[in-house]
């Protein structure tokens, strides 16, 4: 099946390729490098950076002067809350519409993915206001909540494409063997969709962490995720390259390896099953 | 006990009525096999019976009690899938210990059981496996083991063997045989098979769009099919069937004669034809007569192996008039 | 698998998912459209009164609305066309065989990974910046102008920055529907004569078409609500020269607290997203039944 290809054509693709690839991670190396260097280091041209001292003193200052972590901590619990909770509300869902589908079934599919569809500004003002009366703004309970919501759809949808992919069969031997609709989920259906359950999560934690709509408008100082506590590094005032690409490199680097694991399911849950 | 009635039980699905009002009873401990062209209902009525579906009106009686209405769990059955339906994040042990954890059994006595089960299926090695790590025959029988230690009042059994290669599938055909005899059990079998049905049966169940054609036994079947449909499905090679002038002969619409009681002759006979294919299988030979003047279709006639006949010979059949069939016009037995 | 039983339980089962998503789309639209026909302003409340259609008419007969409208237009558009463009390129470059493809296609695709401000921000400051930024190092290198990219070409930056964060979008689903065109389709059609460009444009073409379609689609229901980025970079300014429909709603009503006029806006951009949604909509549909 394998196409034969000469070497010499492989070489120049190779470093095209390379070269490509590289141009495109750049911006992201960059960030990295400077976050190992001296504030003064930082700002000097691309050859005096690279040939500067190697320091953590960036981390270090970025944890003392500005509570990362807290910052660190909003996002894992919005990110893995907001995850979690759509899972326990999907993984039902999706089960029903998966193996017992009716004539609706579709319709309530496509009902969920147009809710999707909808812009977030449109329901910005309403949204505040009821976060502003329920005292939810600026908190992570209120963050949880609005992410739960607008990731459900994916959720249910990724994991209705996995479900579809386990025979019904085996369901009914379970319920043959006596196992009751509990049972059925938590010893059958639950292990066999753990790739596919665990690759919902791992998108859903990546889209969540970097959700950037609701984070900046409905938090402030207390609840803000990393990516609402980085755009405080946008005033000119603050022009400090070292520390803001220390914070930068520690708020991407888990997502990036979670991306990299999931690369492969990516593909399904971004294009809700139309390719595969 | 495993006595199993079902009384006037429809089922449809939306708008298409697929079983019609249909009566039967399974007695304890047969062997009952439902054989049936693919799509009349032989899943169908099974998995009316396990309660994987609800009927849409009539009766399901297991040991003379209402299971109309009792989900799966709670009849007693148990069923083997085509598709083995195994469970393949589980061990081997833990496929077969499933029911009874469901059931709540205690330790020891699930231990035995599996034990038990293993060395009857022939499973003892590979228990601590997944499924996927199985050949096609080893999955069938932990299957089979998953059935058998919830001790189930009867088995049902949905083309279990179909994903099997025809020489497991003879083994295996066997071996549920033994099964049967070892346990006493009611069993339930749907195939497409005649072999299958007609090997292993106590009783056939012939459908036809849901409709029951003949009840029986393999012999009463074979010997004296009620209509052409049973003639024609039960047996194989088919029955020759011939209508016009040759049956009006015999007085009826259609007369059937099998292809093991045609005699064939170089020299004389009742009937004359050309050779047409000639199927060698060692011992005997099916060759398939054209240019009979009977009909349309060849003539399928089973001769010895050691026969010399080759394509385009011509050849006598005679009939054993004795093991004639006569189906009249609306293709019942006459 | 259909019993009365089971079919109770699958209701049952999904009306959490069901209600909630229900709740979440009524209950706030409805306030939108209510919003959107009161003068309703946060600096002045109990002043709430009915006016009709005023608020519409005022944000679509506001310049800046136009300006938006535009700007919108420009940056899908835009990141559109260097996305389906550059991934397509890309994805055929990367789907011939080379040393280390597992390693290019992670670098590839780690933009996507990035979050929107961190990319906002890294770009302006460590790239764009007119002083300290790379791009300012090296036009002073050659003996250049720095050039002030945000400054001077807002919305083009802008276009820019986005375009880098989805690319690897574009690249990764163009690449995986090419990795599952038949090898065998693409030898059939070599052995019935077909040269390299004929086998490109009758064979892999048809087949992208459907991806292409689906990647424009997607992105550009997320690329009308692009925020952060214009937050972290320009503000939306200078003026409104990058201001886009989102952005400016976002003004309106959380930063002149003017209620009423933010949901018109925003009943204007739901209008806007659910045009796209349908052409999304119907191909997903389709897929659902195959
Ligand atoms: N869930 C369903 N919805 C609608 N029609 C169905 C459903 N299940 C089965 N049918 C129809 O009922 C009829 C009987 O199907 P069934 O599966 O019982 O046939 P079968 O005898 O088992 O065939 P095979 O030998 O191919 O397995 C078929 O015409 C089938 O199309
Ligand atoms: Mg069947």
């Amino acid at each position: 099946m394998a196409r034969r290809v000469t070497n010499r054509r492989k070489a120049v693709v190779t470093v095209l390729a390379w070269l490509v690839g590289l141009a495109i991670f750049f911006p992201i190396l960059w960030i990295v490098i400077l976050s190992f260097k001296s504030e003064g280091d930082a700002i000097k041209t691309p050859f005096e950076v690279l040939g500067s001292a190697w320091t953590f003193e960036s981390y270090a200052t970025v944890q003392e002067r500005s509570n990362y972590f807290r910052h660190f901590w909003n996002s894992v619990v919005i990110s893995l809350g907001s995850t979690l909770i759509g899972l326990l509300i999907a993984i039902p869902a999706a089960w029903a519409m998966a193996f017992v589908p009716g004539k609706r079934t579709k319709d309530v599919l496509m009902w969920m993915l147009s809710t999707k569809m909808l812009p977030p500004v449109g329901v910005l003002v309403p949204i505040y206001l009821i976060f502003r009366n329920l005292g939810l703004l600026d908190t992570r309970f209120g963050l949880v909540i609005v992410l739960t919501l607008i990731n459900l759809p994916i959720i249910v949808w990724m994991l209705y494409t996995y479900f579809k992919e386990i025979p019904g069969e085996i369901l009914e031997a379970a319920r043959m063997d006596g196992a009751s609709l509990k049972n059925e989920l938590i010893h059958v259906l639950t292990p066999m969709a753990v790739p596919g359950i665990a690759s919902t999560l791992l998108l859903n934690i990546i889209l969540a962490w970097n959700e950037a709509f609701w984070t900046l408008n409905l938090t402030a100082a207390k609840a803000a995720p990393l990516t609402a506590f980085i755009a405080s590094y946008s005033s000119p005032e603050g022009l400090f390259y070292a520390k803001l690409s220390a914070a930068s490199t520690m708020a991407i680097a888990p997502i990036l390896i979670m991306g990299w694991f999931s690369q492969k399911q990516l593909v399904r849950g971004l294009t809700f099953g139309a390719v595969k | 006990m495993g006595r199993i009635t079902l009384d006037k039980v429809t089922k449809s699905f939306g708008e298409v009525n697929v079983i019609p009002p249909l009566d039967l009873t399974i007695n304890d401990g047969e062997f009952v096999v439902f054989v049936g062209p693919s799509g009349c209902g032989k899943s169908t009525l099974l998995r009316l019976i396990a309660g994987l579906e609800d009927v849409t009106s009539g009766q399901i009686r297991i040991d003379g009690e209402d299971a109309t209405d009792m989900p799966p769990a709670k009849r007693g059955l148990a069923m083997v899938f085509q598709s083995y339906a195994l469970y393949p994040h589980m061990s081997v042990r833990k496929n077969i210990a499933f029911p009874m954890k469901m059931a709540g059994m205690p330790q020891d006595e699930q231990n035995h059981r599996i034990e038990a089960a293993a060395k009857s299926l022939n499973l003892t090695d590979y228990l601590d496996r997944r499924p996927g790590q199985l050949s096609g025959g080893q999955r069938q029988r932990v299957a089979i083991g998953r059935a058998i230690v919830r001790e189930p009042s009867a088995f049902l059994f949905d083309e279990p063997l179909s994903n099997l290669d025809a020489a497991l599938r003879v083994n295996m055909r066997l071996e549920i045989s033994e099964l049967h005899n070892a346990l006493k059990t009611t069993m339930i079998y749907v195939t497409h098979d005649q072999v299958e049905a007609m090997t292993m049966a106590d009783k056939i169940v012939v459908l036809r769009a849901g409709n029951i054609e003949q009840v029986g036994s393999p012999l009463d079947l074979y010997h004296s099919p009620q209509n052409e449909f049973v003639a024609g499905f039960i047996g194989s090679p088919k029955m020759n069937l011939i209508r016009g002038a040759e049956a009006a002969k015999h007085g009826v619409a259609t007369i059937g004669i099998r292809p093991e009681h045609l005699a064939a002759s170089t020299e004389s006979g009742l009937w004359q034809g050309t050779v047409g294919v000639a199927e060698h299988l060692g011992s005997d030979t099916f060759l398939h007569v054209h240019d009979h003047g009977l009909g349309e279709e060849p003539l399928t006639v089973r001769v010895d192996g050691e026969m010399p006949v080759r394509h385009g010979d011509r050849i006598f059949l005679t009939p054993d008039e004795s093991k004639l069939h006569r189906f009249d016009k609306q293709g019942l037995r006459a | 698998m259909a019993t009365k039983a089971s079919r109770a339980a699958a209701r049952l089962m999904i009306s959490p998912a069901v209600l909630l998503l229900l709740g979440w789309m009524i209950v706030p639209l409805s306030m939108t459209l209510y919003f959107s026909f009161l003068r309703y302003n946060l600096l002045m409340p109990g002043m709430e009164e009915f006016t009709g259609w005023t608020n519409y008419r005022f944000f679509l007969t506001d310049p800046a609305f136009t300006a938006a409208l535009w700007n919108t237009l420009l940056l899908v558009g835009g990141v559109l066309l260097i996305t389906t463009v550059g991934g397509t390129l890309l994805a055929l470059l990367m789907d011939q065989p080379f040393w280390g493809q597992g390693i290019v296609r992670i670098l590839v695709i780690a933009p996507f990974f990035v979050m929107p401000t961190v990319s906002a921000l890294v770009w302006k400051n460590m790239f764009m910046n007119p002083v300290n930024g790379l791009f300012a190092h090296l036009a002073k290198f050659f003996g250049l102008q720095p050039y002030d990219f945000l400054a001077q070409a807002p919305l083009g930056s802008i276009i820019f920055i986005v375009s880098w964060q989805w690319l690897p979008f574009a690249t990764l689903i163009l690449l995986t529907a090419l990795q599952s065109l038949d090898q065998e389709q693409l030898e059939a059609a070599e052995m019935d004569g077909a040269g390299p460009l004929s086998r490109f444009f009758y064979i892999m073409v048809p087949h992208l078409a459907r991806a292409i379609t689906v990647v424009i689609l997607i992105q550009t229901i997320f690329l009308l609500s692009v925020f952060a980025e214009i937050l972290v970079t320009t503000n939306g300014g200078p003026g409104v020269a990058s201001t886009n429909l989102t952005y400016l709603i976002y003004m309106q009503s959380l930063l002149q607290f003017d209620v009423g006029g933010g949901s018109a806006g925003g009943v204007v951009a739901i209008i806007l997203a659910n045009i796209v949604a349908i052409f999304l909509m119907r191909m997903i549909g389709k897929n659902l039944e195959a």
